[in-house]
């Protein structure tokens, strides 16, 4: 049932001349939400308008205030002709309906038109009255929280982590209609960014129920999609991770939900949902009610419609082996590619998820059916394998049940989140991921409207077996994108294999006794690491090493992950931003012969760009990627690759051999020389690199690690030919026998031209870092200073010479040069460090190859940098807002038996001892001996964790304070406190930021999602400055309405914005572009570390959890 | 590979100084980048001078975007598009008003006209400013002007509060605009020697005194428009030279005051009368505007020039003056004191200024 909606409209100003005669504007306003408009008085003659309206009451639905958003227009009006359209705001209202979050939407908007863009502001009061609704088959879902944040949000603990929430809605794009052909793009555009909006609204709305039929109250890690189908119409998509959260240090915030359905979800006590996955079909529910009636006539009506994976394809409570579900062979053109090898992978697909044993899936299927990266990247296998860690082995069988009951009930085991609570991430396999192309006309079948939901069904069914097949249970980092080229579709996923923790799945009642076994086994610094698999049996081929921390259980030689760097994780040195870029060409070709050639392109790709990410981690003298994202871009004539992810040095894994160069025609003297010359400068590359990003580990002798594991030697090259390398380093050390290093060969020029593109990689000016992770490893004194920006960079081809290298050497100079620029310009922030950098590509048009480049560039004190050793510790007092108590014990724990001590003997390198006996391309292993001893440090740590542990109990009572404070009112209140004393200026600051947290200061609260999306459009290109003057100005425009948006909220700063489309068109002869934005992130009230130890209170406290210590440790 | 485009969007907008001198200054992209390689920029940071030009182009199309702003400068406080720190905001405005001081002495008294405007080519030429910068400034004073001419009140208050200009450069301003609006001739050879600074200290004493603020900050003129009536009133101080008494009596008196203390005393007392009729006359001819325009032309060719031939030094330019002044007060059959206090108040201190090599 209902809700009012109130709006008030206070003023205007800066309204652009509309008469010119008079110099001046008669405005009035139109509010209009759903079917109800209202309007204002006219304002004559000026272009500073004190409306001062009533209040506009509209009686809604709380279904429609969760979809529609409110319109305001401001209007000239005009006594003869039609009154002009001077702009627009939507204002989105769902932050409205949840009690946390904000009470009033109160301030100065920018006035927006698609043509002219900003146009002056106009202020507006927005308030929402709930009343209470018990209807349990409602169609609203108010109250459901949404964060785009990839972990827990700050202020929040998480009692259950519930699982997978997806949807997509499918409707018709404006601008293909009929109708466009009699109306002006202007207003066809407009009918574009209302309809989108809405359609956000409705999405959201139905992922919500989905959150509260699985019991849930908040969805974090929401991912909210646009594609762009053109003709075949416009596609909204959402994942995100469903979540039961508890609002930390103000429990009455839970209380008042009088609106909420969280809190009708409250009293029903958990454990009497006898199933709490029933998200892929709870027996009752409206959601399927409305999804039937839908369903018919779907897509194509002006309706949106909506679709349900659950009904397409999926058995409900999906058993282990599939049984008869099986993996439709895609209709014809629509190829899953995810192997190497370049059969049709479905088949061998459905071969290995037909194959009912699954601890025993080895190598043969699954090499040819996992995609590329699980060869290399170990998994941690969690069922099947007996011989797992032999301490570990009655507590992992425990976990393992449970844990697999928790999840196997799960249609799809996927978590949208990269950072997780202490404890939660058990193991970590390998990246999984799993793509397919599909012809877009397909939609138009309108017996099978749900073809969207199937093709993403069939892409996750894939992924869920790819996991599987590595011995895990979920997968973690999940990610969903999609690219378009025409009518043909690339859709893609990828995430990280995972065994997880079954506690934070299910709900309390196991909790007492499996925590205290947790404590014993798990959590050591290195677990995450461990592969407790069988390695008789191994799925893939991989060296192992037993973990250089704790000596006890096995680890890959190399570890690639989607997710960020686990808090606890030990590293050594910093971190590095690693990017892996590739051009191919492509014949231009219609619709499915199109389809069958990418398709046959893209193992090819995969294959390279994972050559490239590999051999540049080594050359960076580093064994691990976080943050690892793939990006393939489909163009008319060619298909583009791009993998950024953030390498580091972690201390459980074994030193990476270095990258051993071997000629072809060794009787050419001269290209002997050519030859080692190279070598010589890649062996030099390695080791400025290492001095660069600090990594020395410490060496410790190879009986203490023990013999080398037996592996399976029955690896088969897979492209490249590979020869032994004859010179063999003389100081070869027995110990080090298994240390092989990566040999490249080279073959022919275009080895050659991929060991140039290598060592063309510039490291980042001194004083810079870089990553696109949330935290740079090894950094961990971050001052306050943020700069957030994007950098878009267009450059065309000169179509003549297209070659493959041509292409990769212009793409590689266009990253690399976007890259100086960035660092010249933040040039004055030095010491600093570029986070999350997100790079992302289109291509346009034939020869355009567009990149995009959002991230934050945060200083930090470069006096304090020294102390990485306390990193570790401290990060995950960072961010253990969840469990305090727990973490409290287990470092201690893990100091008491996990480290031994051992002298650090002298650090060394072995970088050129390398031979290689069965050089493998994509795997290579690397037994080099390092141990981190970590004695000496053990004392410290405790006092640290003791001086923190006071330090979060008085952070607690801070918080409340702080919140209580901070309650925003109305505008400006908090505002003051964060912006610069200014006597002139109203604005307020608010600051944005791609990460969850604001360096220095404290989030104290969450006031909902921003989800905007705005088309600019220009008929006078010339007169605006060109593409760059566009461009420019619309993107500065675009942070200027989110920052406004944040500000009416009440909050002044923005994290994990992202900028999720940026689809830009030019056309120079007629003089016209036009540009799509879509942007979202949390609008969030922060509060200055420096402001909170103002408040600080002595006052000791019960409630330890209650801290988001964030803010508390650099202090 | 060509760029086709090539943006930095920043939350906070990055504003370069060195970068912005060289916009206001008028240099083009091209010779900017240039300046910026010549100045060792390339070494110090390692960056390629491809970066260096798609720096300089981001940031000139954010000064071109921020332009529109500062033409207004409460808006560019009030935008929500560029969020900028209130001290660079601040920077940006002071910069933007900032003007050199050689183009400044070519149009200051002119009116600012489109006719002025016509002549910035040769101004450009004849002092090197870029024809842009000149445009600039040009177009600044005239804004300034436009906005300020039917205000009531201070003069530099108004500017101040319409500008968020330093209180040094709304000074400057407020002369400029009150010579724009007089007319003043300052562009004669003989007044060459005259700095911008020199005319500026002469406007603030006028508008101080000379104006109808001066006496009634609540009239409906204000600071920009001489006190006419005061003007017509000076008419009655041709009397202390017209009367040969008065002459005889003031110059008596000034000499005996002087004697002894001033080392060109004799000069002075040959000089007394031709310095004496020079000063009152310029008072006397002010009804008329074309005089008003050769307010400085007169004083310096009737009191400056003379004295600066017999080599006065300052010292005893001030004494003289002083007691020129003071001594009126003992002319018994001079009525008009207080007008003539007014008047030499001002003018005392303005020749003061002006008597420099």
């Amino acid at each position: 049932m209902p809700g009012k909606l109130k709006v008030k409209i206070v003023a205007g100003r800066h309204l652009p001349v509309m008469d010119r005669a008079s110099d001046l504007t008669d405005a009035f306003v139109e509010v209009k939400f759903g079917n109800t408009t209202f309007k204002t008085d006219v304002y004559l003659k000026s272009l500073n308008p004190q409306w001062n309206s009533e209040w506009f009451k509209f009686e809604v639905d709380d279904e429609d205030l969760q979809d529609e958003p409110l319109q305001i227009t401001v209007l000239d009006h005009d006594t003869y002709s039609a009154n002009d359209a001077i702009g627009k705001v939507y204002i989105d209202i769902d932050p409205l309906l949840y009690s946390e979050a904000a009470t009033v939407i109160s301030g100065w908007f920018p006035i927006y038109d698609t043509i002219h863009g900003i146009r002056g502001e106009i202020n507006v009061v927005v308030k929402v009255d709930l009343f209470n609704d018990l209807n349990r088959f409602r169609q609203s879902s108010c109250g459901v929280k949404f964060f785009c944040t990839t972990s827990i949000p700050k202020c929040y603990r998480a009692v259950i982590i519930h699982g997978f929430v997806e949807e997509l809605v499918v409707n018709e794009d404006p601008e293909y209609q009929w109708i466009d052909r009699i109306r002006t793009p202007r207003a066809s555009n407009e009918a574009r960014q209302r309809l989108i909006s809405l359609m956000s609204g409705e999405l959201q709305r139905k992922i919500g129920l989905k959150v509260l039929e699985m019991r849930g109250n908040a969805v974090v890690g929401y991912l909210q999609c646009f594609d762009l189908e053109g003709e075949s119409g416009l596609v909204v998509r959402a994942i995100g991770t469903a979540c039961t959260l508890d609002k930390l240090s103000s429990p009455a915030a839970f209380l008042p939900a009088c609106n909420s359905p969280s809190k009708e979800m409250k009293e029903i006590p958990f454990n009497e949902d006898p199933n709490p996955n029933t998200h892929s079909s709870g027996p009752s529910t409206p959601l399927k009610n409305q999804t039937y009636s839908f369903s018919p006539s779907k897509s194509y009506s002006r309706q949106s419609s909506s679709s349900d994976t659950d009904l397409s394809l999926t058995p409900k409570t999906a058993p282990y082996p599939q049984g008869p579900r099986i993996y439709l062979c895609p209709s014809s053109p629509s190829l899953s590619c995810g192997s190497l090898h370049l059969k049709k992978s479905c088949l061998l697909l459905s071969e290995s998820s037909l194959t009912p044993h699954h601890s025993s899936l080895v190598s043969p299927v699954l090499r040819k059916s996992v995609s590329f990266s699980e060869e290399l990247f170990l998994a941690a296998s969690g069922m099947g394998s007996g011989s797992a860690g032999k301490e570990g082995g009655p507590f992992k069988a425990l976990l393992r049940q449970q844990t697999q009951s928790a999840l196997e009930q799960r249609e799809f085991p996927f978590f949208t989140l990269t950072a997780f609570p202490p404890g939660f991430l058990v193991h970590v396999g390998g990246v999984v991921s799993a793509r397919s192309v599909k012809l877009l006309d397909r939609i138009h079948n309108p017996d099978e409207p749900e073809t969207r939901d199937a093709w993403w069904a069939e892409i996750r069914q894939e992924i869920k077996s790819h996991a599987k097949a590595l011995g895990c249970h979920a997968v973690v980092g999940y990610s969903e994108s999609t690219s378009i080229c025409e009518e043909v579709c690339i859709l893609s996923a990828s995430g990280t294999a995972a065994v997880l923790n079954p506690r934070f799945l299910q709900d309390g009642t196991v909790e007492g006794c499996l925590e205290q076994r947790l404590e014993e086994n798990l959590p050591t610094r290195c677990g995450f690491c461990h592969i407790p698999y069988d390695e008789l049996n191994m799925p893939f081929p991989a060296h192992l090493t037993y973990c250089y921390n704790c000596r006890k259980q096995k680890v890959p030689d190399v570890l690639f992950t989607t997710i960020d760097l686990p808090t606890d994780a030990t590293v050594i040195g910093k971190g590095c931003l690693i990017q892996a870029r590739l051009c191919r060409l492509k014949k231009k070709a219609q619709a499915e012969a199109n389809a069958t050639a990418i398709s046959n392109l893209l193992p090819f790709m995969e294959y390279e760009v994972h050559t490239q990410l590999m051999n540049k981690l080594k050359l960076k003298g580093m064994n691990a990627l976080f943050g690892l994202r793939i990006q393939i871009t489909v163009g008319e004539n060619m298909l583009m690759g791009l993998a950024s992810a953030t390498g580091v040095y972690l201390a459980a894994l074994p030193t990476p051999g270095g990258i051993q160069i071997a000629g072809k025609t060794p009787n050419d003297g001269s290209y002997e020389q050519h030859i080692s010359h190279m070598q010589k400068k890649i062996n030099d590359t390695i080791a400025k690199n290492k001095e660069l990003y600090e990594i020395n580990p410490p060496e410790i002798s190879e009986e203490i690690i023990g013999s080398p594991i037996p592996e399976p030697r029955q690896r088969s090259r897979l492209l490249r030919s590979q020869s032994e390398s004859s010179d063999e380093v003389t100081e070869l050390d027995l110990s080090h026998g298994k240390k092989d290093a990566f040999v490249l060969e080279i073959d022919d020029t275009d080895a050659m031209e991929d060991v140039h593109s290598l060592l063309t990689d510039v490291p980042p000016p001194s004083g810079f870092y870089s990553c696109n992770t949330e935290i740079m490893p090894g950094i961990n004194n971050w001052t306050s200073e943020i700069q957030m920006f994007t950098s878009v960079r267009v450059i065309r081809l000169s179509s003549l010479n297209l070659t493959n290298q041509a292409l990769n050497k212009n793409f590689n100079d266009l990253c690399e040069n976007l890259l100086k620029s960035l660092y010249f310009k933040l040039r004055s922030m030095i010491p600093c460090c570029l986070c999350h950098v997100n790079f992302t590509v289109s291509l346009p048009e034939d020869e355009l190859i567009q990149v995009t480049v959002t991230a934050v560039a945060i200083t930090f004190d470069k006096n304090q940098a020294l102390q990485t050793t306390k990193t570790p510790v401290e990060k995950s007092l960072q961010r253990a807002s969840t469990d305090n108590e727990e973490l409290l014990q287990f470092p201690l724990e893990l100091c008491s038996d996990s480290f031994p001590s051992h002298p650090f003997p002298p650090a060394k390198e072995h970088l050129e001892s390398a031979s290689s006996n069965s050089g493998i391309p994509a795997a290579q292993r690397a037994t080099s001996v390092d141990y981190s001893s970590f004695a000496d440090r053990c004392s410290s740590w405790i006092e640290l964790i003791k001086l923190k542990a006071q330090t979060i109990r008085r952070g607690s009572i801070k918080t409340t304070v702080t919140v209580e404070k901070a309650s925003p009112v109305g505008d400006g209140n908090f505002r003051n406190r964060s912006a610069p004393p200014c006597a002139n200026s109203t604005v307020g600051v608010v600051k944005m930021t791609p990460l969850s947290f604001i360096p220095g200061a404290k989030i104290t609260k969450y006031l909902g999602i921003i989800n905007m999306f705005f088309i600019r459009e220009t008929t006078s290109l010339r007169e605006e400055g060109g593409v760059s003057g566009f461009l420019h100005a619309f993107i500065a425009e675009v942070f200027a309405m989110v920052r406004a948006h944040v500000a009416a909220l009440g909050g002044n700063a923005v994290v994990s914005y992202i900028m999720k489309q940026c689809v830009f068109m030019e056309n120079p002869n007629k003089n016209q572009a036009q540009c799509l934005i879509n942007v979202s992130g949390d609008a969030v009230v922060f509060v200055r570390e420096s402001d909170l130890e103002v408040v600080s209170s002595q006052q000791p406290t019960t409630n330890c959890q209650s801290s988001c210590t964030e803010s508390e440790v650099t202090t | 590979m060509t760029s086709e485009l090539d943006i930095f969007v920043g939350n906070t907008t990055l504003i370069d100084e060195d970068v912005y001198r060289l916009w206001l200054d008028g240099y083009s992209v091209t010779d900017a980048v240039a300046l910026r390689v010549r100045s060792g920029i390339l070494e110090q940071t390692g960056a390629t001078a491809a970066v260096l030009q798609s720096d300089t182009m981001d940031h000139y199309r954010t000064f071109h975007m921020l332009e529109r702003l500062l033409h207004a400068p409460p808006k560019l406080l009030h935008q929500l598009i560029f969020q900028i720190p209130p001290s660079r905001q601040a920077l940006l405005i002071e910069r933007y008003y900032a003007f050199d001081e050689a183009f400044v002495r070519e149009v200051l008294g002119k009116k600012l006209s489109k006719g002025t405007k016509k002549d910035l080519d040769d101004i450009s030429t004849k002092t090197g400013i870029t024809l842009k910068s000149c445009r600039r400034q040009f177009d600044n004073f005239k804004r300034v002007f436009k906005v300020v001419e039917e205000m009531r009140g201070s003069l530099v208050d108004n500017i101040q509060q319409h500008f968020l200009l330093s209180d040094r450069l709304a000074r400057d301003y407020a002369a400029i605009v009150f010579f724009a609006n007089n007319r003043f001739e300052t562009g004669k050879k003989k007044l060459q020697y005259l700095s911008f600074g020199d005319f500026a200290f002469c406007a603030e004493l006028m508008i101080q005194n000379w104006t109808l603020g001066a006496v009634d900050s609540q009239m409906d003129d204000m600071d920009m428009d001489l006190d006419k009536e005061f003007l017509q009133d000076l008419k009655e101080l041709k009397v202390l030279v017209a009367d040969k008494d008065l002459l005889d009596l003031h110059k008596s008196l000034v000499c005996t005051a002087l004697r002894g203390k001033l080392g060109v005393f004799s000069e002075m007392e040959a000089n007394f009368k031709n310095l004496s009729r020079g000063l009152v006359n310029v008072a006397a001819k002010l009804t008329h505007n074309k005089d008003v325009r050769d307010l400085f032309v007169d004083l310096v060719e009737k009191f400056v020039e003379p004295c600066r031939s017999d080599h006065w030094p300052l010292s005893d330019v001030r004494f003289f003056l002083n007691q020129y002044s003071v001594s009126v007060h003992s002319l018994d059959g001079f009525r008009h004191q207080a007008l003539w206090d007014r008047y030499m108040g001002t003018l005392r201190g303005c020749l003061l200024r002006l008597y420099h090599d």
